[in-house]
């Protein structure tokens, strides 16, 4: 029997105390019926002898010391999914909010989901073809990884998720792919970008929308992420597609982790952020993988834009030692004009070496790959020196490294948006770039791929 | 009786449970229903602090508490190796078999499988006297790894009454041991030794022998002996990983344990899959043969993150004791220093720096304090050794911060990871200005006498020269290439060549992953015969620029992948070649 308690004693920022309760678990819903009947949720943060500490998930305004009721329901936040959550938009808390049929839903499952057992995970090695040179030629991107983009206020962030989306596909399979979108507390202009790109391309019917806006309560961010996933997590391991997971913004999560962090009067880590922030966000990004027993995958880009774009924030910071790489967007590239304005060398995909090379993308890839990217570092420092001593000091072979790294900008990061180039596209204009040093510079590439890729004069 | 008492507050991975008088400090719990498994870390009265291994979700108050009487303990003995454990030895792939792909709460299993028979040869026969951590026969656990049956630590003395070879399990009475006083003790394959308590050994070494890594970086600037300490801090991206996976996979060790430490399960799997596939250099078996992992990744419960790395110095130790080489390898201890925060901040401790508990040094030096060179007990007086690698996750990549400042203090030698030379694709990114080893003096008896007279000199040379380079580096920056004389224009040349040719290190390359410690000198030598003979060209007027430009320098470049079958002969041929091509450009006459 389900019983109600009248004997919430504190309400403070989204936390709210509730005593002589009696069988409430840890981590359990909790359903607080408001004076006019309205229902909203929370959830156990603490079971202190006969008192639990619970934490809202929507805002306390209303709630009223005498007469809101509280229930636990005996089991933990679920979401109910089903097959037809496909093309459907759904809020922060996993509702369906667009007005569409009512789901019949096939089961429900916990949204903190469980660890996957690190023995039953496979290896992540399936290229993905984004179309984007800098991505699949230097950062590639494979089925079951986590890679993140870090952004920094006003930068186009959201373009290039969109692109991915749309361009994403492994070489030589039209299997079953779906897209979940979790929007963390962004603007409805934002969402709606998303939202319309994915109508316009008719992406939108393979894709399930979970929306938390800016004027949505901040604590329901805290859910958000994880019903996205959960939902994820049916489609890839239940159904067996390949979904790729798009979380945008995680700083809006951190934010929300604060705020009930500060709340609880924790001892803060770094900048006010809790001490268990790594561990948490861990929770959300170990979600991605391929895992024994079923043919699907998640692969998840999670958007943070970077404070200050201070790469050692904590939110980028920590997320970039769980994750599998990152795409860093460079404001030097944006206002040069080049589009997407991928930082090129502080960006990584630690997955790629299992992803490319014979019969995944190409045998000169991981040569052409490294050689690019020494070639362009070099060609970096010989402009930063450039710029101080005035061309005349440079030697003649740094001239033509400075050169390289022009020319590497112009064409080979700036792209564009809707540009869609093959694997092969971008390795030939990798040698054509190349082409612009003496061949005997190519000391990364084996000398029997010079010997066959090296353009002609 | 065992004592029961009942949960009364949960918060996290922490129960505080009630009616617990009667048990002890780190006794083993079962929590709840499902039985997870916890470990009392604080008493107060009648209430006990239990830090659950397990995710806590769903219980609470008035749920049964049992203690087991036993600390936490890890299982030793034939069928460690190739296994994967979580922090608290539970055989990841006996839980897939049990539950699936995920892991699912209040599932456990034996770390050693109990129904596997494994064939136990004698080495000491009926009579023969023996003591604590003496061998008293073999298994043949994997197929490069003898498993030695020791009389476990704090055994009593005594004479062999019965023993026999043949196969058995390992719970099985393999030998029957008569004390002095006439009482009888049976042996079995396998022990339990409690992880947060060292194993004994009869005398510590001081480190005399390199740990050989076939890292050029490592064995050639910044050694580690055997038995030594180590720390690898670097950024996110900075290549730690790969540095550690290749520790792992070429240290001339007999036994590698890896702990995967609060890191991403992928890279786990990684090693899983690769280190069956991958050939030990020495033994031409598989590495899997000699690899034990803990893997207790991010999204796995912290507080079993925090046991994990005892759990994997206590198999080391294990092995040491037999009179092995052992390494362990933990990526990384600020996801371990972490969960301790974690449970500190729960158990509302007064928070030292950075919210870090105010032991969190002591306990840092407690784990690298286990690992040594040693006399192993036993009365055969048999050295085993254990080095100890950690990476540190440092915030934002500054070592200021408490983790990588406490574990400067205790280790020897520190591998400072630069997030610029990875932007260059400079891997391993060991920045050589500022990362040290403690151990290159011990050492250096060791390698002159075992490689070659001069590897001291050469490698300081090394060293030298990169310190020059930063320093000119400064002066381009202001005045530009041109204000340089040709010899420091040289000294430029040879230090790019050093840091192409000699310390970048290709972990994937076929020839380049695992350099021998003669090709390592070989190279060096090449490199800085090219410095000699060029500064002799320049001396008899050839052209800084012209020596800078030689195609011989191409050929240098790939000497590091050239198969250790033929370096010598090609290494020769490039020398000769150099010689040809810098003769060409002396002016004639001179």
């Amino acid at each position: 029997m389900i019983r109600e308690y009248k004997t919430i004693e504190e309400v403070a920022g989204p936390l709210m105390l509730v005593r002589r309760v009696e069988g409430v678990k840890y981590d359990e819903l909790g359903e607080i019926v408001m004076p006019d009947g309205s229902v909203r949720r929370c959830r156990v943060l603490e079971v202190n002898g006969s008192d639990v500490l619970v934490q809202l998930f929507e805002s306390s305004a209303g709630i009223n010391l005498s007469q809101s009721k509280v229930r636990f329901t005996g089991h933990g936040v679920e979401l109910a999914v089903s097959p037809d959550m496909l093309g459907r938009v759904f809020n922060g808390m996993g509702e369906a909010v667009d007005g569409g049929a009512r789901l019949i839903p096939e089961k429900s499952l916990d949204i903190n989901g469980t660890p996957i057992n690190p023995s039953a995970r496979y290896y992540p090695s399936e290229f993905i073809q984004t179309g984007i040179s800098t991505i699949d030629g230097l950062n590639t991107l494979v089925r079951g990884q986590k890679l993140p983009i870090f952004s920094g206020s006003g930068l186009p962030h959201a373009n290039l998720a969109a692109q991915i989306a749309r361009q994403a596909k492994v070489l030589g399979s039209e299997s079953n792919f779906a897209v979940v979108f979790a929007a963390v507390g962004i603007t409805f202009e934002e969402a709606d970008f998303f939202i319309s790109d994915f109508r316009r391309t008719g992406a939108i019917g393979r894709t399930v929308l979970f929306i938390n806006l800016a004027s949505d309560p901040a604590i329901e961010r805290i859910s958000t992420p994880r019903m996205a996933l959960t939902a994820a997590e049916y489609l890839a391991f239940d159904l067996n597609m390949h979904v790729l997971v798009i979380i945008t913004d995680i700083t809006n999560y951190a934010e929300a982790l604060r705020e009930v962090s500060a709340a609880r009067r924790e001892v803060p880590g770094r900048r006010g952020y809790p001490g268990y922030m790594y561990t948490d966000l861990a929770s959300l990004y170990e979600r991605a993988g391929r895992k024994m027993g079923s043919d699907g995958s998640i692969t998840m880009i999670p958007i943070l834009t970077m404070p200050e774009d201070d790469k050692t924030h904590p939110i980028p910071d920590l997320t970039g030692y769980i994750t599998e790489g990152q795409i860093i967007l460079s404001r030097e590239m944006y206002r040069k004009g080049y589009l997407p304005p991928v930082d090129v060398l502080p960006s990584l995909s630690r997955l790629k070496d299992k992803g490319i090379g014979p019969g995944r993308t190409r045998e000169d890839h991981s040569g052409v790959m490294n050689q690019l990217f020494s070639s362009y570092a070099r060609g970096r420092e010989a402009k930063e020196l450039m710029v101080v001593l005035g061309e005349s000091a440079l030697t003649p072979i740094e001239r033509l490294y400075a050169e390289f790294a022009d020319r590497f900008e112009e064409q080979y990061i700036n792209q564009g948006f809707y540009e869609n180039r093959t694997i092969e596209e971008t390795l030939d204009l990798g040698w054509k770039l190349l082409s612009i040093l003496p061949r005997s510079e190519m000391k990364r590439i084996k000398p029997q791929f010079v010997e066959k890729y090296w353009p002609g004069d | 009786m065992s004592t029961q008492g009942t949960v009364y507050k949960v918060s996290g991975p922490l129960v505080i449970a009630e009616g617990m008088r009667t048990a002890n400090m780190f006794d083993v719990v079962h929590v709840g229903p499902k039985g997870l498994i916890g470990e009392i870390i604080e008493m107060h009265g009648d209430r006990a602090s239990v830090q659950v291994y397990e995710e806590t979700a769903g219980i609470g108050r008035g749920d049964a508490v049992v203690s087991t009487d036993s600390p936490l303990s890890v299982e030793l003995g034939p069928g460690l190796i190739g296994n994967i454990y979580d922090g608290i030895q539970r055989p990841l792939e006996k839980l897939r078999e049990m539950a699936g792909s995920n892991l699912t709460k209040g599932i456990s299993a034996s770390a050693l499988d109990r129904d596997r028979v494994w064939h136990f040869d004698a080495t000491v026969s009926v009579g023969a006297p023996v003591s604590a951590g003496d061998i008293i026969g073999t298994v043949q656990e994997s197929e490069v790894m003898l498993h030695r049956i020791l009389i476990p630590p704090k055994s009593p003395k005594g004479k062999i009454r019965s023993i026999t070879s043949g196969d058995f399990k390992v719970e099985d009475t393999v030998a029957l041991v008569e004390t002095d006083d006439g009482s009888v003790y049976p042996v079995r394959m396998m022990q339990k030794w409690p992880v947060r308590i060292a194993r004994p050994y009869t005398e510590k070494l001081p480190p005399n022998e390199p740990m050989v890594t076939g890292q050029r970086n490592i064995d050639s600037l910044f050694p580690i002996s055997s038995g030594g300490t180590a720390c690898v801090p670097g950024p996110f991206g900075s290549g730690k990983t790969v540095v550690q996976h290749q520790l792992a996979k070429w240290s001339d060790v007999d036994l590698v344990v890896y702990i995967g430490c609060g890191e991403r399960g992928n890279e786990m799997t990684d090693v899983l899959r690769e280190f069956p596939e991958i050939k030990d250099p020495r033994t031409g078996k598989t590495l899997m043969e000699r690899t034990v992992l803990i893997a207790n990744t991010s999204d796995m419960p912290v507080a079993a993150r925090e046991a994990s790395i005892y759990t994997g110095i206590t198999i080391a130790e294990y092995y040491r004791d037999m009179g092995y080489s052992v390494a362990v390898i933990a990526d990384s201890t600020s996801r371990w220093a972490e969960a301790l925060r974690e449970m500190s901040g729960r158990l509302e401790e007064m928070p030292g720096e950075e919210g870090y508990p105010a032991y969190l040094t002591s306990r840092l030096a407690q784990f690298y304090e286990r690992a040594g060179k040693v006399i192993c007990i036993g009365s055969d007086r048999r050295t085993g050794s254990l080095s100890a690698i950690g990476a540190v996750s440092p915030p934002g990549g500054d070592i200021s911060e408490p983790v990588s400042q406490a574990t400067l203090r205790i280790v020897k030698v520190f591998w400072g990871l630069d997030s610029a030379l990875a932007y260059r694709r400079h891997f391993p990114a060991i920045n050589w200005l500022n990362s040290y080893s403690l151990y290159r003096d011990r050492l250096a008896g060791w390698f002159s006498q075992n490689v070659a007279r001069d590897w001291m000199d050469q490698t300081q040379r090394c060293l030298k020269t990169l310190q020059a380079e930063s320093a000119l580096n400064e002066i381009v920056q202001l005045v530009g290439m041109d204000a340089l004389s040709p010899s420091d224009r040289m000294t430029l040349e040879i230090s790019r060549s050093l840091r192409e040719d000699f310390l970048q290190q290709d972990a994937l390359g076929d020839n380049d992953s695992y350099t021998p410690l003669d090709k390592q000198h070989d190279l060096l030598a090449l490199i800085f015969s090219f410095e000699d003979k060029g500064r002799a060209a320049i001396a008899r007027g050839a052209d800084i620029e012209a020596i800078s430009e030689l195609p011989v320098r191409e050929e240098i470049g790939r000497a590091k992948a050239v198969p250790y079958e033929e370096y010598r002969k090609v290494y020769a041929e490039i020398g000769a070649e150099l010689d040809k091509e810098l003769e060409a450009l002396v002016p004639a006459g001179n």
